[in-house]
């Protein structure tokens, strides 16, 4: 994209994030850039005010000795002065390093020490508790800035200082080196690194993906031009600024395309505050959808009669027609179900998308799993232009979007402009994107293994391209396994089409090498819980319903709706589920059985239960564990629970069966 | 870290408090102090008069005999309206928000004693009642960020849990700004979690606002861990008086506690 500077001195092409700042702040600096919720009232920064308040960030970081290669850890929830802050070592040629706000504090010290991490910039006292922990052991961490003054009065120690003082000092010293500042910003260039984003590493240590200034805003310029984002649209920022996601959508698309971003009150506000900003553009994962399907659908069984009955009729009629009109394909649908979809528009449907925030909302994005098939169709139905996307940290999750109208459920969409696709021998999806890291940090080993030497990213993940070149993804290439008659066994696969059931929030399936396939099982407390309360079933914790023989059965169903389905696809018809169990405890990233995005570490809980493992493929009626558990302020317990395992029918691969 | 939390002078004394019902003598002549800035515990088996001890400081029951000394002013009665105006507050054993409301208007009823304009002008919400009611709006937008009870804001608070309905009276209490916080079991009922946030919460009080608190507690864990000084009653009688160390090992508290062959 090209710069065309409207005020007199000519600056530098707008070529990095901080030059974007800059001509955001002339040409649009009345315009609201970013809001926050405090104390109940949205306060707003326009584009200049933001400007102003980055350059005192990078001069007040400046006085404290901080150059160009530096890198600056950024922690805590999405907050404006933690995106300033961002802002603010970009334009120092620095690299900002946004790290998990809900990782403790050991985990932090890898990252900490791997970046050489000197100066962090954090939320709260919670965040610099944690730093001051790790403190003996990062000696080089010399610069903790905190934003929230709560509870921070009584920190004498050097290192802290407060946001205030960080830019007062920054005033003053932009005061007596004027010129610092502009020299600084026309130091960039498009190819120094932009940002490191550490990837959650489903195995070994965390690898620090850089990314350039120039393949982040080409990633965020294809993006913008793909779905026509400007300066009109709305973003909410709520998740984590550590994820790549949150840093496309919030971060590099904002300043590219110059819309506003909007920080939430409270990680738990964020469906009230969802409303009270009404988005144009929304990103979330699916469970997160899920979550908000969940919640309407308690709250309609707790509805009137009445109401409930419009409520499942108009659905039926979105149900039937909902995705073709939302498809522009109007002209399909018979002229009776139009107008009743237009009514259910005016009783349910519009007054469903405005308790769910989503009134005027244009796109919305999900991706970084698969999506439940009831699920996507719903959020289309009721008028939400609902899309998939696919990529990685390391591809700046720009390697195909569905485009309006071309909408598959089980497929990502289609390369997006400037992307190439191959696939591997193995199987293996293979890209070139605009968006390509630049490398892993310090481990030339990694980038090598991960690009091929004429310059394709393996990502790992096993797919295809379908007829109409829309990419359907199956599994982790590494992940899909054989059982012992040779049967295709995709634990992914298997795991998803469970987890779309209300009832199961997470699945982990096993059988590679194994006679036969079994499930471990985690199911939805909230779900389960309302199911249970229902039909009267006391239950006192998550341990107890867990198991219960009414839950069992109702897991039991839901798996062999599985199996019945699995049993029509003539590669994956072999691997239905035959036994299974319910986990006496749910999977918890602070356990290590979870990553911080929340994907199951297969792996690591096949070897931490490894009793439970065995006594499904032995046949044991029930086996007893005894684990540790880590509470959320790290200290540790242990849970001891004796759980039943269940076998359940599998049905016979029915059309011709080939060999696998 | 160690805070340096500023004690000061004697705020409120107690001297020689008896208080019978009928023939039932549930105080025998207690005497105790409050210090400002301090968190004082009143610990005691059931029935052993901790809540009469509150009752009496903010002026729901009258003593029978002895005296309070609030701030050098010596008082033989005290009562309910006198003490709110006089900066103490409270939270009960039992909650008595209004549970109908939402967070947000119960935390502002707690704000009425500062409200200047009358009923009518609160009504119509125009002109100066307005401005007012902005102002008190902002100090309670403080407390809900203290507290951290954003996300419950507008909910009516029949639907919190209870550990949550503890924070909104505790919110309530704050709103009027008390320079003595009475706490009557504010960690009944609780789980272990919920008390940790609450302890955590009690101390910054403490800390961020100076506010004196005086608090009964049955949880001795929870009593030694953040009270400078603690009072153990036993049927109605003070059975020791000091700081936490001194009072665990205090053989007459042990006996009220564990037991004794009598």
């Amino acid at each position: 994209m090209s710069a065309s500077a409207a005020g007199a001195p000519p600056a530098r092409p707008a070529d990095t994030f901080p030059g974007l700042l800059l001509r955001h702040a002339r040409e649009r600096g009345n315009r609201t850039a970013i809001r926050e919720k405090d104390l109940g009232i949205w306060l707003g920064w326009t584009w200049a005010q933001v400007a102003d308040e980055v350059r005192a960030i990078a001069c007040g970081l400046a006085a404290r000795g901080f150059q160009r290669g530096s890198t600056l850890a950024v922690i805590g929830d999405n907050r404006p002065h933690l995106y300033w802050s961002m802002m603010a070592a970009q334009c120092l040629g620095g690299i900002p390093v946004p790290m998990y706000q809900d990782a403790i504090a050991t985990e932090m010290r890898f990252v900490l020490d791997n970046a050489e991490i000197a100066f962090a910039v954090v939320e709260d006292q919670e965040q610099v508790d944690k730093l001051l922990e790790v403190l003996p052991d990062t000696p080089r961490l010399a610069h903790i800035v905190y934003s929230d003054p709560r509870g921070m009065r009584h920190y004498t120690q050097a290192q802290v200082l407060s946001f205030a003082s960080l830019q007062e000092a920054g005033r003053a010293f932009d005061r007596d080196h004027p010129g610092f500042f502009d020299g600084e910003v026309a130091k960039g260039r498009p190819d120094d690194i932009a940002v490191m984003l550490y990837t959650s590493g489903t195995t070994g240590n965390p690898k620090g993906v850089c990314h350039s200034h120039a393949s982040l805003m080409s990633a965020a310029a294809g993006d913008v031009a793909f779905d026509r984002f400007d300066d009109r649209d709305e973003v909410l920022s709520y998740l984590p600024m550590a994820w790549v996601g949150d840093h496309l959508f919030s971060y590099a698309q904002a300043l590219v395309a110059g819309f506003c971003v909007n920080c939430p009150e409270s990680s738990e506000t964020v469906m009230t505050d969802l409303r009270e900003i009404g988005p144009t553009y929304y990103f979330a994962p699916p469970r997160v959808f899920e979550n908000l399907l969940t919640q309407v659908m308690i709250r309609m069984e707790d509805a009137s009669a009445p109401k409930r009955a419009m409520f499942h009729r108009c659905m039926a009629v979105a149900r039937r027609c909902g995705s073709k009109i939302m498809d522009g394909r109007a002209a399909e649908v018979p002229l009776g179900d139009r107008l009743k979809y237009a009514l259910g528009d005016a009783l349910v449907f519009g007054p469903l998308r405005n308790v769910l925030g989503m009134s005027r909302l244009r796109v919305a994005y999900t991706g970084g799993a698969a999506i439940g098939p009831d699920l996507f169709e719903f959020y289309r139905s009721i008028g939400i232009n609902l899309k998939q996307l696919y990529g990685q940290t390391e591809t700046s999750v720009y390697v195909c979007k569905q485009p309006d109208g071309q909408v598959k459920l089980e497929t990502v969409g289609t390369p997006l402009p400037g992307v190439e696709i191959r696939i591997a021998d193995n199987g293996e999806v293979q890209v070139k994107t605009p968006g390509m890291l630049k490398e892993y940090f310090r481990r030339p080993d990694a980038t090598a293994e991960s690009i091929t030497p004429d310059g394709w990213f393996m990502t790992g993940d096993a797919g295809f391209l379908d007829a109409d070149g829309h990419l359907k993804i199956i599994d982790r290439a590494k992940d899909v396994g054989r059982l012992a008659d040779g049967t295709l066994f995709a634990p992914a696969y298997l795991e998803n089409k469970l987890k779309f059931f209300p009832h199961i929030k997470e699945a982990v399936a096993f059988g590679h090498g194994r006679d036969r396939a079994v499930a471990f099982v985690n199911i939805d407390l909230g779900s389960v819980g309302n199911w249970a309360e229902r039909r009267g079933i006391a239950y006192s914790g998550y341990t107890d319903l867990a198991q219960q023989d009414a839950v069992y059965a109702l897991v039991q169903e839901c798996i062999e709706q599985v199996n019945r389905d699995l049993a029509g696809d003539a590669q994956l018809g072999g691997s239905q589920i035959s036994r299974f169990l319910v986990l006496h405890k749910e999977l918890d990233a602070d356990d290590g059985e979870l990553t911080r995005t929340r994907k199951v570490r297969r792996g690591f809980i096949a070897e931490r239960y490894a009793t439970l493992v065995d006594a499904l493929f032995d046949g044991r009626s029930h086996c007893e564990i005894d684990a540790e558990i880590k509470f959320e302020d790290g200290r540790t317990g242990r849970i001891r629970a004796d759980l039943k395992i269940r076998d359940v029918k599998t049905v016979p691969v029915a059309p011709a069966r080939k060999a696998a | 870290m160690a805070p340096q939390r500023h004690i000061g002078d004697v705020m409120l004394s107690l001297e020689h408090i008896s208080l019978a019902f009928g023939g039932v003598k549930a105080l025998t002549d207690i005497g105790f102090d409050v210090r400002d800035g301090e968190i004082r515990a009143i610990i005691g088996p059931n029935g052993a008069g901790k809540s009469s001890m509150l009752n009496i400081i903010n002026g729901v029951y009258q003593p029978t005999e002895g005296r309070i000394v609030f701030e050098g002013r010596e008082y033989r009665r005290m009562d309910p309206h006198r003490a709110a105006s006089m900066g103490i507050a409270r939270t009960f054993q039992n909650i008595a928000l209004f549970k109908g409301m939402s967070v947000l208007d119960n935390i502002m009823t707690g704000r009425n004693l500062k409200m200047r304009s009358g009923l009518l002008a609160q009504a119509l919400y125009v002109g100066p009642n307005r401005r007012e009611e902005l102002v008190h709006r902002e100090k309670v937008e403080h407390i809900i960020d203290f507290l951290q009870i954003e996300s419950v804001r507008k909910t009516p608070v029949g639907r919190l849990p209870y550990g949550v309905q503890k924070r909104v009276e505790l919110a309530r209490a704050l709103a009027a700004e008390p320079r003595l916080l009475l706490l009557d079991e504010p960690m009944a009922g609780m789980n272990l979690e919920e008390k940790q946030d609450m302890c955590r919460f009690i101390l910054d009080v403490n800390d961020e606002f100076g506010t004196t608190i005086v608090l009964i507690e049955h949880d001795m864990g929870v009593v030694m861990d953040i009270s400078d000084r603690v009072v153990v009653l036993d049927y109605g009688r003070k059975i020791g008086d000091g700081p936490p160390d001194e009072v665990r090992s205090n053989q007459a508290v042990v006996d009220a506690y564990l037991g004794v062959a009598h």
